[in-house]
């Protein structure tokens, strides 16, 4: 699956998302829950923003000097026997695990739940050469087996789908038969998927944290899966974002304690898992034979600018379970697989803003994504800066260019200004009904499209600012 | 071997607008260090309680017992599980801890460093996979398991259910004990560290079907606890 996802209209991709009445009740009640437990597991913590301020310390120490690190990661690597490329496009890195996997003869290809490897569309790659690529992640398998349904939420990728629609796809793909019962669901794909663990000639996975100083990856998971695609396959493929390290295992205690309670309010995942290298002489399980694919694909272009800070990034969709445009459009809606903020952000920085000039502006800028960020990214202040550089680049809509014109000559003039709040009621009339706009002209009609807005008030704020005062009289003073 | 290095750092330490650093990068002294306070004086006992309390939270059985009842509590488990066939690590505490004849038992497999394929599979057929814990960490519920090739990964994993042993001993307050004494070996040996370190919180689970909580995926369906006073 390539980054880029579903309709190529904003405007159509948004329109379906509001219809989805399923779609829209389940992201509403998993944003609540989501919310819930992260403030729960940040209270049990106490000193929350401590941790936030080291987590950025972090973040910044290690990307400022991304490059000693990534050497040291792969001097270590090596070391202990693994293989490492560095791939600086997505081309790259699927060449290179074609290559690996040719050499295997490989026909089956087991993966654990990996952003990058959709980003770059390795499944697509390994297919192409006769490879069977098989999700282990009981998200991603959902959706895998429903015709490569997109993922909508980095940390619960089928959040977007309810169980009787799982049911049926089980049902028509898999031969299931069996009710919607999560338990009774979840099973069955448990028993489905150990056959293919243990047939598989490939295990691939994503990489949370890799670790510099001895050569590790870490993975976060909860399902276990992860760890059988670690354990049983021959042959191991890791592929990582290369912003994804850091120093020590010190900072790999912080990092994966706020991501686990930022991401799904747990003090721990089910697992977290630190892997060195392949098998060591004597041991039975895990892969004889460890590659790391360390990924840049356009990552490297936000280094040294003002975005640098959104390599800071965790994955752990805390942005994305307050965002109340998520909220409304869904994940699909964003035409990426990073939806919410961090995609908004992300999203144009790593793929340019011709294909995703809308997303900056599917913000509210509530700031709700930066005080969530666990590693303080200013989400919202780099959308701004973003719909600057769009605006500079005249790639706005023009009835936001006319708008933004007209005001900026309105409001240079005192005369104008005041003239045009005084008749605002009366131009929008023809719009208003029942004391709201229901489908408002320009630069309103975003907003009337899908809710209604306020009627125009008859009296103006200055107005009735001015009265105020003059009631108050002389005894404020 | 190392693919496409160095027009790769190249690159990035030019787009950071300074020469490359391969050498000479000494991490900060970061202002804050909150995980060190974090049950900073606690006694190994209150880390029990702390322990017991995070069981509920992850769904984790918890049977605590003397050097002399570790066997009758497996037993207990094993019974409440209605389990039969069983796989441990091949680790000396077994025999320490006074459970060399509970390996011998017929329904007992010990992993096997030398017949890959059938450790692996007696491990895939047995209903329960009992190991130590190396550290256990308090606040989360978390026992860490250091592989070898006594102590395979599949142990904790494949079997339907699973059962750690932990020596009160092991008890710390969070991960940044089990880390930095990790980061310490990395230090110290210079050499690799063991494969496969996982940190296991409860057994496996999955909320990815309307978020609703599935207890059982991949690894273990359900898991147990014993923590054993030392002698």
């Amino acid at each position: 699956m390539p980054m880029k996802i579903g309709d190529p209209s904003f405007d159509t991709r948004v329109e379906k998302g509001l219809k989805d009445t399923f779609m829209r009740q389940a992201v509403t009640s998993a944003q609540e829950r989501l919310k819930l437990a992260k403030g729960k597991a940040e209270e049990e913590l106490g000193n929350w923003e401590e941790w936030r301020s080291l987590s950025e310390e972090i973040r910044a120490h290690t990307l400022e000097n991304i490059d000693y690190y990534l050497h040291q990661l792969s001097e270590n690597v090596s070391k202990n026997g693994g293989h490492v490329f560095f791939a600086q496009t997505a081309e790259d890195a699927n060449a290179y695990i074609k290559e690996v996997a040719q050499k295997k003869n490989a026909k089956k290809v087991i993966k654990s739940k990996s952003m990058v490897t959709e980003e770059i569309s390795m499944n697509e790659a390994l297919e192409s050469v006769g490879c069977e690529v098989i999700e282990s992640d009981l998200g991603e398998y959902i959706l895998q087996i429903d015709d490569h349904d997109p993922p909508s939420h980095i940390v619960a990728p089928a959040l977007h789908k309810n169980k009787e629609q799982i049911r049926d796809t089980f049902i028509e793909k898999k031969g299931y038969t069996k009710s919607s019962n999560p338990q009774e669901l979840t099973l069955f794909a448990r028993e489905l998927l150990r056959k293919e663990f243990l047939e598989a000639d490939i295990g691939v996975t994503g990489c949370n944290f890799a670790v510099a100083e001895s050569g590790s990856i870490s993975l976060v998971t909860n399902e276990g899966n992860a760890r059988l695609a670690t354990t049983l396959p021959k042959t191991q493929i890791t592929v990582m974002g290369m912003e994804r390290v850091v120093p020590t295992w010190e900072e790999l205690d912080i990092l994966v304690s706020m991501l686990c309670r930022s991401a799904v309010g747990q003090k721990l995942t089910s697992y977290v898992t630190g892997l060195t290298g392949a098998r060591e002489e004597g041991d039975v399980d895990g892969p004889e034979e460890f590659h790391l694919v360390i990924v840049d694909n356009g990552r490297s272009k936000i280094l040294g600018t003002e975005f640098q800070a959104a390599l800071h990034c965790i994955r752990c969709a805390a942005c994305i379970n307050v965002c109340p445009v998520y909220r409304h459009v869904g994940g699909h809606s964003y035409g990426s697989i990073y939806p919410g903020p961090i995609g908004a952000v992300l999203t144009p920085l790593l793929e340019g803003y011709d294909d995703h000039k809308e997303l900056p502006y599917a913000s509210t800028l509530c700031a709700a994504c930066t005080d969530a960020c666990p590693v303080k990214i200013p989400l919202h202040e780099m959308l701004v800066k973003h719909r600057r550089n769009i605006a500079e680049e005249k790639r706005t809509t023009l009835s936001e260019t006319f708008a933004m014109k007209g005001f900026g000559l309105v409001a240079s003039s005192p005369a104008l200004f005041n003239m045009s709040t005084r008749t605002a009621p009366f131009m929008l009339s023809p719009f208003t009904k029942d004391g709201s706009i229901k489908n408002g002209p320009g630069p309103m009609k975003g907003w009337t499209d899908i809710r209604d807005f306020p009627e125009s008030k008859k009296e103006r704020f200055r107005d009735w600012y001015k009265h105020r005062e003059s009631k108050k009289g002389g005894g404020s003073k | 071997m190392i693919q496409h290095r160095e027009t790769f750092l190249e690159n990035v330490a030019k787009q950071l607008g300074r020469p490359g650093r391969t050498s000479g990068v000494k991490r900060p002294v970061y202002q804050k260090s909150p995980q060190h306070n974090v049950m900073k004086d606690h006694s190994k006992d209150e880390l029990l309680a702390i322990l017991k309390d995070q069981c509920l939270a992850i769904h984790t059985d918890f049977k605590q017992t003397t050097h002399d009842g570790i066997e009758k509590a497996i037993d207990e488990v094993l019974e409440e599980y209605k389990a039969s066939s069983v796989i441990t690590w091949n680790d000396p505490r077994f025999d320490a801890y006074g459970l060399s004849d509970f390996q011998k038992r017929e329904n007992v497999d010990v992993w096997d460093a030398g017949k890959e394929s059938r450790s692996i599979e007696l491990a895939e057929r047995a209903d329960v996979g009992i190991t130590f814990s190396d550290y256990t960490l308090a606040e989360s519920g978390t026992v860490v398991l250091l592989s070898n090739k006594g102590k395979g990964r599949a142990v904790s994993l494949l079997p339907t259910y699973y059962i750690a042993i932990i020596p009160k001993s092991t008890l710390v307050p969070r991960m940044t004990q089990a880390t930095d004494a990790i980061h310490k070996m990395v230090e110290a040996e210079g050499a690799r560290l063991p494969s496969c370190i996982n940190f296991i919180t409860g057994p496996s689970n999955s909320a990815d079907i309307e978020l609703n909580l599935v207890v059982g995926v991949h690894g273990p369906i359900r898991a147990c606890y014993i923590v054993v006073e030392d002698r």
